[in-house]
This record gives C-alpha cells, sequence and structure tokens, in this order.
C-alpha cells in the first residue's frame, strides 16, 4: 500500500478572533477549538465569515483582533509561506506553466527535497488521488475534477499538519461531487491531518465532517456534530440552515410551565418554556412528522394541525407533502415507504410529539440571510 | 516584486510616465513663441502661429486634404475590415488563422520598403498625388486594425444569441441587423477610428507619393521641420496633442461607463 | 400512415441545417474585399521592389553584391540591429514594472497610467519626433539647461544616444501595452497559491508570475524590435550622416540617386530580416497554457 505516512494533526486554537475591512466587520468576536486530526467544516451562506476563517488560518489575512494558535503555537504575523499548511482553492490554482509533476514537485522544492526523494513522494501523493499517469499533462488539458485532485495532492505533497480547502468542489457537476466527497474523506482517514473545510452547502458538511461550526454574519451560531445540529439547533438560523424545516409562528401563552401555541384553529403544546421574554417559534422536522386522515388515529399527548394537502411529491423512497395549515403556513411531510397514500386536496392532520419539536427563540435574520 | 519597496516601483513608474508624457509637452510652449524660432527658451509671447495654421493656405489645405482622405479610409477600411473580420471568426479555424495573420502582414512590413514599391506602381498608374491614391494605400494599412478591434468584439460575442433570434422567426439579415450588430458595434467604431487615425498621422508611405498639389498634413509638418523652424508646427503639434487627449479620454470615460453596467 | 411522422428522424435532419445556417460555408469569401486590396496595395508593390532589385539596371544578383561588398553599407545594416536591439532593451526595462504596475494599483490610478501610454500611442510620430528636436537640438531644451547651470553643453541632435532615446520613447507604448494585456490576464490567486505552499514572496513572483508573463514580454520585443529596425521619420529627422539607419538609406537611393536596384536590394535585406524574425519569434510569443481563471 502507497499510503502517505500518518502525520500528526495540528490543533487550532482561536480566541476573541475579530476581523475589520473599514468599517465593516467580516468576523466578530468568534471562538473555535479544533482538535488535531478532527474534519472541521465551516458552514454558512456567503458573506457569514467563513472564508475569511479560513484566510485567517492560512495567514492570507491578519486578525484585527484576538488570538489565533496552530498546534499550540501563536501565528499572528506569520506569513503563510511560513506556515507549513496545506491550502486547497475553489479555483484550484495550479500553475498552468508547469505539468501536473511540477506542479506538485513545487513545494517540495521550495523545502529544498530533491532528487530521488521527491520523486517519490510526488508519486505517493499523486497515487494518493488516482492522478499517477496524468504527471506529464498540463493543468488546462485536465477536467475540473481531476484538476481538483491534483491541487489536493500538492497541497498534501509536503504532509502539511494541516489542510484547508474552500469550497473545493464548488464548480463541479453533484456527482462528481458526490465522489470526491468520499475520497476526500478516505484521504483525511489515511492521514490524520487536521482538515478545515469551507462550504456552503448543509448536505456536504454532513458528508464530510467530523464537526460543523455554523456561521451567520461574521458570527458563529453553534459548533456539533451533524447530528447535533440537526437534531438540537441552538438557533433557529441554524435549524433552517440545515435541512428541511418548517417553523411555526403564533400566539403563545405559557400553561402549567409548557408552551401552549395557536396556529389557525389548532393549539401545539411544547414541552417548557424559553428563558428570558424572548417570542418563541416551533421548528419541525419533516420525517418527525405524520400525516394521518383528520381525527383518526388519535394518540394521547400528540398535537395535531389541520390542513390540506397542497402538493404530493414520490420520492421513491417515500412520499413529500405540503400541507396548507389553517393559519396559511405550509409545513411539509416526509413519510416513509409503504405508508397511506394522500393526494392533493386532502384534508389531513399533521401529527407530532411534543417531544419531535425544537422550540426556539424567533430569528427575524434568519429568514432574510436564507432567502 | 511585492517584497520590493512599492515606494521604489512607484517612483520608478512616475518617472516613466514622465518620460512618456513630458517630451512631447514642449511643443506647447514653443507654440507661443514670438519669434520665428524653435529655439529653446521661447521669447515673448504670441498668437500668431495659430493664426498662420489656419489663414496659411499651405497649412489649411494640407489638413483639409489629411481629413478627408482620413474619413474615406474611416469608412472604406472599416466596411472591408469588418467584413473580413466576419470570415475570419466564422471560417474553419485553420483557414481563418492563416488569413489573419496574411491580413496583419501591413503592420509588420517596414515602413520604406513599402512607400517605394507603393511609389513604384503609382508612377506606373499616375496615381502619384490623387486622392484615390491616398485613399488605397491608407486603407491597406488601416485594415490590420479594423480587423483586430471586430474580431475581438466578434469573439466575445455569444453565437448562441444568433441561434436564438432566428429560433424566434428572424431572418438572416434580421439577425445581423438587430442582434449582432447592435453587440458588436464598439469594436466597430473603435475600428473606425484606429482607421482614421492611422490615415491621418501616416508619413512614410505619404512621403513618397505626395505631391505638390496634394499634401497631407504628417506631410507639411515633416517639410516644415526640415525645411525651417516654423513655431507654426508646434501649433499644430499642441492641437493634435489637446485633440488626441480629447479622444482618449471620452474613449477611456464611455468605456468605463460600458464596462460597469 | 400514424398522426406523426417519424419526428425523431425528422428533427435529427433539421438540425444540421439549423445550425450550419450561421457557421457559413463561404464565410472566408466575406475576407475577398480586404485581400483583394492587400493585393493590390501591398502584395504587388513588393514584388515590384523583389523584381526590381534583381533586374534594375540590369538581371542579376549585382545589387545584393554590391550591398554587402560596400563596408558603409554593411555598417548601416550592423548599426540598424544594434540600434533595434538597444531601444529593445531600454523599452523593455521602462516597460516591465509599468505595466506590473498597471495591474496592481487602483482604478483611478490605472486610468492614469493607461492615459500616459495612449496618449503617445495615438499621437502622431512627426508631432513627437518634432518634440525631441526641440529637446535635443544645440539650442534645445537639454542643452539650454545644462548651460543655465554652467556647463559645457553637448552634441545629442544627430548623435547615436539620441536616435536611441528618441526611438525608445515613441516606441515605449508599443512594448507596455502587450506585456500589460497579458499581466492582467495572470490569475494573481496562483501568487497566494505558491506562498501557501512555501513560498517566499520574491521566488512566488520569479517563479510563478514572470514566467507566466512571457508571452507579453515575446510579442512587445518582437513588435519593438521590428519596428525599430524599420524606423524611418525618427533618425530621419534626430539623426545624422553618422548615425544612418538602413530605412534612409532605402529611401535616398531611390529618391536621390533614382536608383530602384539598389534601393530595392537593400529594402529586400530589410523585408527578409523582418519575416525572420517573425518566424522565429512567432512560437514564443503563443500562450501555451491557457490560465485555468475562466472556469472558476
Amino acid at each position: 500500500m502507497n499510503a502517505p505516512q500518518r502525520s500528526a494533526g495540528a490543533a487550532i486554537e482561536i480566541r476573541k478572533a475579530s476581523k475589520r475591512y473599514g468599517a465593516f466587520t467580516a468576523l466578530n468576536d468568534i471562538d473555535l477549538h479544533i482538535r488535531p486530526g478532527e474534519f472541521m467544516t465551516l458552514l454558512g451562506p456567503s458573506g457569514s465569515g467563513k472564508t475569511t476563517t479560513l484566510n485567517l488560518i492560512a495567514g492570507f489575512t491578519d486578525i484585527s483582533s484576538g488570538a489565533l494558535e496552530i498546534g499550540g503555537k501563536s501565528v499572528t504575523g506569520l506569513p503563510s509561506h511560513k506556515r507549513n499548511i496545506g491550502v486547497v482553492f475553489q479555483h484550484y490554482a495550479l500553475f498552468p506553466h508547469m505539468t501536473v509533476g511540477k506542479n506538485v514537485a513545487y513545494p517540495l522544492t521550495l523545502r529544498g527535497i530533491k532528487g530521488e526523494d521527491r520523486e517519490r513522494r510526488v508519486k505517493r501523493a499523486l497515487d494518493m488521488v488516482k492522478m499517477t499517469d496524468f504527471a506529464h499533462r498540463y493543468p488546462n488539458e485536465l477536467s475540473g475534477g481531476q484538476q481538483q485532485r491534483v491541487a489536493l495532492a500538492r497541497a498534501l505533497v509536503f504532509d502539511p499538519p494541516l489542510l484547508l480547502m474552500d469550497e473545493p468542489l464548488g464548480a463541479l457537476d453533484k456527482k462528481l461531487r458526490e465522489w470526491l466527497q468520499l475520497e476526500i474523506k478516505r484521504i483525511h482517514r489515511e492521514l490524520g491531518t487536521t482538515f478545515v473545510y469551507v462550504t456552503h452547502d448543509q448536505e456536504e458538511a454532513l458528508v464530510l465532517s467530523d464537526r460543523i461550526a455554523v456561521f451567520n454574519g461574521g458570527r458563529i451560531e453553534q459548533i456539533g456534530t451533524g447530528r447535533e445540529l440537526y437534531d438540537h439547533p441552538a438557533t433557529l438560523f441554524v435549524g433552517r440552515f440545515i435541512g428541511e424545516s418548517t417553523v411555526l409562528r403564533g400566539p403563545t401563552e405559557t400553561v402549567d410551565g409548557n408552551t401552549v401555541m395557536t396556529i389557525g384553529k389548532d393549539k401545539v403544546v411544547a414541552h417548557g418554556r424559553l428563558p428570558g421574554d424572548a417570542r418563541p417559534v416551533i421548528l419541525l422536522r419533516p420525517e418527525r412528522t405524520a400525516l394521518k386522515r383528520p381525527g383518526a388515529d388519535a394518540v394521547t399527548g400528540e398535537n395535531r394541525l389541520s390542513g390540506t394537502v397542497e402538493e404530493a411529491i414520490y420520492l421513491g423512497s417515500g412520499s413529500k407533502y405540503e400541507v396548507r395549515l389553517t393559519d396559511g403556513t405550509t409545513a411539509v411531510v416526509r413519510s416513509p415507504l409503504g405508508g397511506a397514500d394522500f393526494r392533493i386536496g386532502d384534508p389531513v392532520d399533521v401529527t407530532f410529539t411534543p417531544a419531535d419539536l425544537t422550540l426556539l427563540p424567533d430569528d427575524a435574520s434568519a429568514d432574510v440571510t436564507l432567502t | 516584486m511585492p517584497s520590493f519597496p512599492r515606494v521604489f516601483l512607484g517612483l520608478f513608474c512616475l518617472l516613466v510616465a514622465v518620460l512618456l508624457l513630458a517630451p512631447t509637452l514642449v511643443v506647447i510652449p514653443m507654440s507661443f513663441n514670438g519669434n520665428k524660432s524653435l529655439a529653446f527658451p521661447p521669447v515673448g509671447f504670441s498668437w500668431q502661429w495659430y493664426a498662420n495654421f489656419f489663414s496659411n493656405p499651405d497649412w489649411t489645405t494640407s489638413f483639409t486634404n489629411s481629413l478627408i482622405i482620413a474619413l474615406i479610409v474611416a469608412v472604406v477600411a472599416t466596411v472591408v475590415g469588418t467584413l473580413a473580420a466576419f470570415g475570419v471568426t466564422r471560417a474553419a479555424a485553420r483557414t481563418g488563422g492563416l488569413l489573419r495573420a496574411l491580413l496583419i502582414t501591413p503592420m509588420v512590413v517596414p515602413g520604406v520598403v513599402l512607400a517605394i514599391g507603393i511609389y513604384a506602381v503609382y508612377l506606373d498608374a499616375h496615381l502619384v498625388g490623387t486622392v484615390v491614391g491616398f485613399v488605397l494605400a491608407h486603407t491597406m494599412l488601416a485594415i490590420p486594425f479594423v480587423l483586430i478591434a471586430v474580431q475581438a468584439s466578434l469573439e466575445v460575442f455569444d453565437r448562441r444569441l444568433e441561434t436564438a433570434a432566428s429560433s424566434l422567426g428572424a431572418g438572416r439579415l434580421t439577425v445581423f441587423r438587430t442582434v449582432t450588430l447592435p453587440l458588436i458595434l464598439p469594436g466597430i467604431l473603435s475600428g473606425a477610428l484606429f482607421a482614421f487615425i492611422t490615415s491621418f498621422d501616416e508619413i512614410i508611405v505619404a512621403l513618397f507619393i505626395t505631391s505638390p498639389y496634394l499634401k497631407t498634413l504628417p506631410v507639411q509638418i515633416y517639410t516644415s521641420i526640415t525645411r525651417d523652424a516654423d513655431p507654426t508646427v508646434a501649433a499644430v503639434g499642441t492641437l493634435l496633442f489637446i485633440a488626441t487627449s480629447l479622444i482618449i479620454v471620452a474613449g477611456l470615460l464611455f468605456g468605463m461607463r460600458r464596462g460597469r453596467t | 400512415m400514424t398522426a406523426i411522422p417519424d419526428q425523431g428522424a425528422h428533427t435529427g435532419s433539421e438540425r444540421p441545417t439549423f445550425l450550419s445556417r450561421f457557421q457559413l460555408r463561404g464565410a472566408v469569401w466575406l475576407a475577398a474585399p480586404a485581400v483583394l486590396v492587400l493585393l493590390v496595395a501591398l502584395a504587388y508593390p513588393l514584388a515590384i521592389v523583389v523584381v526590381r532589385s534583381f533586374t534594375d539596371p540590369a538581371p542579376g544578383i549585382d545589387n545584393y553584391i554590391w550591398f554587402f561588398q560596400s563596408a558603409v553599407n554593411r555598417n548601416v545594416l550592423q548599426r540598424t540591429f544594434v540600434v533595434a536591439a538597444w531601444v529593445t532593451l531600454a523599452s523593455l526595462i521602462c516597460a516591465y514594472p509599468y505595466a506590473y504596475a498597471m495591474t496592481i494599483v487602483g482604478r483611478n490610478v490605472r486610468l492614469a497610467l493607461i492615459l500616459c501610454v495612449l496618449v503617445p500611442f495615438w499621437l502622431s510620430g512627426v508631432v513627437r519626433t518634432l518634440a525631441w528636436v526641440i529637446l535635443l537640438q544645440d539650442s534645445g531644451v537639454i542643452n539650454s539647461m545644462l548651460r543655465g547651470i554652467g556647463l559645457s553643453p553637448v552634441k545629442l541632435i544627430r548623435t547615436l544616444p539620441g536616435v536611441i532615446i528618441g526611438m525608445t520613447q515613441v516606441l515605449l507604448p508599443f512594448m507596455i501595452l502587450p506585456i500589460y494585456s497579458v499581466m492582467r490576464g495572470i490569475d494573481t490567486r496562483l501568487l497566494q497559491a505558491a506562498r501557501s505552499l512555501g513560498a517566499k514572496p520574491w521566488r512566488a513572483f520569479v517563479q510563478i508570475y514572470v514566467p507566466l508573463s512571457l508571452p507579453g514580454v515575446y510579442a512587445g520585443a518582437i513588435i519593438v524590435f521590428i519596428l525599430s529596425l524599420g524606423f524611418y521619420i525618427t533618425p530621419a529627422l534626430l539623426g545624422g550622416p553618422r548615425s544612418t539607419m538602413l530605412s534612409s538609406l532605402v529611401q535616398n537611393q531611390v529618391l536621390s540617386l533614382l536608383n530602384w536596384g539598389r534601393g530595392g536590394a537593400m529594402g529586400v535585406v530589410l523585408l527578409v530580416a523582418t519575416f525572420l524574425l517573425l518566424a522565429i519569434a512567432a512560437p514564443l510569443m503563443r500562450q501555451k497554457h491557457t490560465s485555468n481563471r475562466r472556469e472558476a
């Protein structure tokens, strides 16, 4: 097996870091700790600060205030060519006047590695991304996916303890992207290098990452595993950004320590109440809700919202329904294969238990950012 | 170079900019010379050389001649060059490439060699000192500029727009008139400007095929420099400098406005 | 018969004609008028020059033998090449940093820099040479300044350095513009990539930026060199007997001595040198590895 040596990944410690461009604050007081060997994804819409964070780690821009440590050492003021970090860019950034082999050899040459040793390591890196046969080609003779694999080999050939990737698959089509995601995951497993990956694609983040940091408006909204973010979003923004969801808003009151929200003609009970006086909203996941015939199959304690099927989509693995509730909200419901079949116009009840919903403080910015 | 002190680069560029522009500016003070001399520094102040340019028939006729010839050349070279640009762009790649290389040769042929050849031909054909002779030679010299300008806009032009227009029911001429032409018009206009200036400034061929009855402005300037120290040339130079600068500033502003939309 | 008679085959046969309506097979013919103008005003005159060089006054290669046997002519030929080389080198040294600066400054400064190139580029060469006559002449700007600070005047006009200075200034835009147009296309993010791989800034510049800018340098150098070889007006007005260049010699043979054969032979030498240089340099100017920035 030709796998490169496992290297010890570097830890990253970002404390109270801000980045300002004149009056504009790109990054506002963020804290981020990345463990050695971890696959951390920085997820968020464009302009949310994730690429700025990557540029700070890479040394392409300087931090305005706060601290940044890589491998336990402060790197403030250290130029990027002294940081020994691999970077993969969305635009590949292969040198057009060098062959694939020369491109991959370039960082080794800079480090004074010559002759057979260099050859061997170039071959090893190209083997890893399965591009060995292309060593004598020029970048413009390669497809986008091939170029990105070469860029990956070039960023890893000098065994950096840390690899940064800035939307590396953004310019590729879906099939190729999915295949390369698996390749990147495999390489991460083989190497033990710390990977920091920037994307705006939440599915990609879920596929790849050990943990995900969700960025919004220059802040980190939440850091956690994919499951934590999906099941227990800390903010409405995170809940809406990761996965599909239905958001319910309505007048609320507190009854016996529980929150009761009125949705048109129906009431929804959520366990507990929000601290403070934030206006609560309810977040529902499509697969944790079910459709029933009006009034049928009642279970004690469940919430029922009446409505009408507006759209029914057959997905193969199941069906997806859009239901217009009595207050005008559209709820998305997924039902697994073998469930009852509903047609457009059918009156239905959307049902879920208080344990299936998430109670969150309302946040108007979550809607604005997503559209 | 990023590690070079930026100051050093900035100073160097300032020097180059001065070298590019400043020497030419010397014609401005000379054009107001009180004496009939090109010696520096000028003495006194007078508008007489400008007055001379606008009243002396040697200067006025040569200026009108240049203007007429350059206008005709601009029209002819733009039509011929635009057609050629279509031919080059839409022909098979190999043929197009060869054709292009052929059509831009006037740019690299040494002027004097061309001039003696044209002079020889014109002597036989009695074209020396004729407007037709000037137009023919200048059109040939201007075609490469039109070709390059129009071809540049044709290459960024999206051919699928033509297919789209045609699918909407436009005939071939309608497609050209309503889609292709408006989109490549900036290229054609800059080609026409190039052609005009090429002809208006042309001197080497003009020196050979000129006659006492038909002189162009550059020929008049050249003979004036070699024959006498008449500051009228400085006045003409100043006027040309101002006109050229205005055209370029207008062009840059126009290009900027287009670039923004 | 079915209601829909084989639609697939129908559209299949339509498609090629539909597309080829604009892929005119006869598109080449649109260039015919331009080619005609070139035949009449370029090819035919040049053919006459070549023919006369071999036939005037008598058939044979006497004119070429005369040209290469005369030490004066060989000197002029050599001088023409030396001057062209100096002008090319001097304008390259001025142009490269200038063009680079044009790519890194803000928009307003860039417009100013472009203006400084375009005005001389489009201003009549005669006028610009006139300016140099005023500057360099014995009673010119430079000498009156020298006198002003108590130094003895120097001979500038009708000397070789004077010719080289003037030609460099006149031809500088032809060097700046091609270099700038190539530099503008260089993806500067490649420099950032090189730094992330461990290259010091100056090393990234030399190893990545400079090689990518070379097609522009070659193009500018070849244009300036070729234009210098055939330059006529500036050397004629700024030069003297000791700085004669080939073009002036040709002009003199034809217009003053009416010796078409000898003038033609010189012209052919100039023409052949020009096209040889172009043939050698053409492959260098091609941008082999188009940058991949457009896809990104």
